[in-house]
């Protein structure tokens, strides 16, 4: 762990554990190992199976940004956070809501 | 007892706030990343409502369960996900002020992401010698679009961490390097939660189907 002393003295300062990093990497290994084998051991139906694995995914949105991508953290209020609530909740609302409307195209031909 | 005041002071300036942060215009373009990256978000969520609505027009084509190799799309994702692993070991070393480790964890992260598209190009043109073009369906139209469109950010992410590289070599870690490894890595994090979308609903979801 060399220090580089030619930097600003404030970047050689303290010591952060890579403990986070290391439980937010096997967690994301465990949930990938869950979510492909439940799928490819044929054990559920479809349905149940892919609310399962969009469950397993929010599970895997949450651990890269609270363990990797320093969520929690800024300077002032928390606006980055209003604006990622808003863009999942429009990202999962265009997603959703356009399977939801063309599944009646399906029902009429 | 100067000095100890000294060192004092010293810590409650930066304990408090990590380097990235200190800068005031550094930390107001960390929060322009995000919300950029919330847009980006958006630009995906089209992706993915096209394919999940044309996922099943085949038009007699290929369909994903014929299509999709299950050790390939593995390799992929157990790739990514190391590489962002990799990507926040690098801001650790940042925060930590080691020049070295920095360089290091970006070059690990840079390896790893030429892997992942190197073995997605391969995976394109695999399908593409077996007939299943862009042109063939609008499943495949929609497949080609979302994946490829990921797969050119990744791309992107490699040439800009190439470019941060070389910054940090240069000038060493300062709140400006600083806040860039900062960003370089939330876009790569970003990536890989796209991806765990794309081998969840598109991958997984189609081998089952």
């Amino acid at each position: 762990m060399a220090l580089d002393h030619k930097s600003q003295p404030a970047a050689s300062h303290g010591h952060h554990s890579p403990r986070l990093y290391i439980i937010g990497y096997i967690s994301s290994i465990v949930l990938t190992a869950i979510a492909f084998g439940l799928a490819l051991s044929h054990t559920m139906h479809f349905g149940p199976l892919l609310v399962v694995l969009m469950i397993l995914a929010g599970l895997q949105i949450i651990v890269q940004l609270f363990f990797f991508m320093h969520v929690t953290e800024s300077d002032g209020p928390p606006y980055h956070s209003i604006a990622l609530v808003l863009g999942l909740f429009f990202t999962f609302a265009v997603a959703i809501m356009s399977v939801w409307i063309m599944s009646f195209g399906s029902q009429v031909s | 007892m100067a000095i100890a005041a000294h060192d004092a002071n010293l810590h409650g300036a930066i304990a408090g706030k990590p380097i990235e942060y200190q800068d005031p215009h550094q930390a107001v373009k960390i929060l322009g990343f995000w919300l950029f990256l919330a847009t980006d978000m958006l630009l995906f969520g089209c992706l993915f409502a096209t394919y999940l609505v044309l996922r099943t027009h085949t038009d007699g084509g290929p369909t994903a369960s014929q299509l999709f190799d299950v050790p390939g799309f593995a390799a992929e994702t157990i790739i990514l996900l190391t590489s962002s692993f990799t990507g926040g070991l690098a801001t650790l070393s940042m925060r930590n002020g080691n020049k070295k480790g920095v360089m290091a964890w970006i070059i690990v992260t840079i390896l790893l992401g030429l892997a992942f598209v190197g073995l997605e190009v391969n995976e394109f043109i695999t399908y593409a010698s077996h007939g299943a073009t862009m042109q063939r369906s609008a499943f495949l139209s929609s497949f080609f679009t979302l994946v490829g469109t990921h797969g050119s950010h990744v791309t992107l992410g490699i040439i800009w961490m190439f470019s941060i590289l070389m910054q940090v070599k240069k000038r060493g870690i300062t709140p400006e390097t600083a806040r860039k490894i900062f960003i370089v890595n939330l876009y790569w994090h970003f990536l890989d939660v796209v991806w765990v979308f794309i081998f969840t609903i598109v991958y997984l979801s189609g081998v089952v189907m």
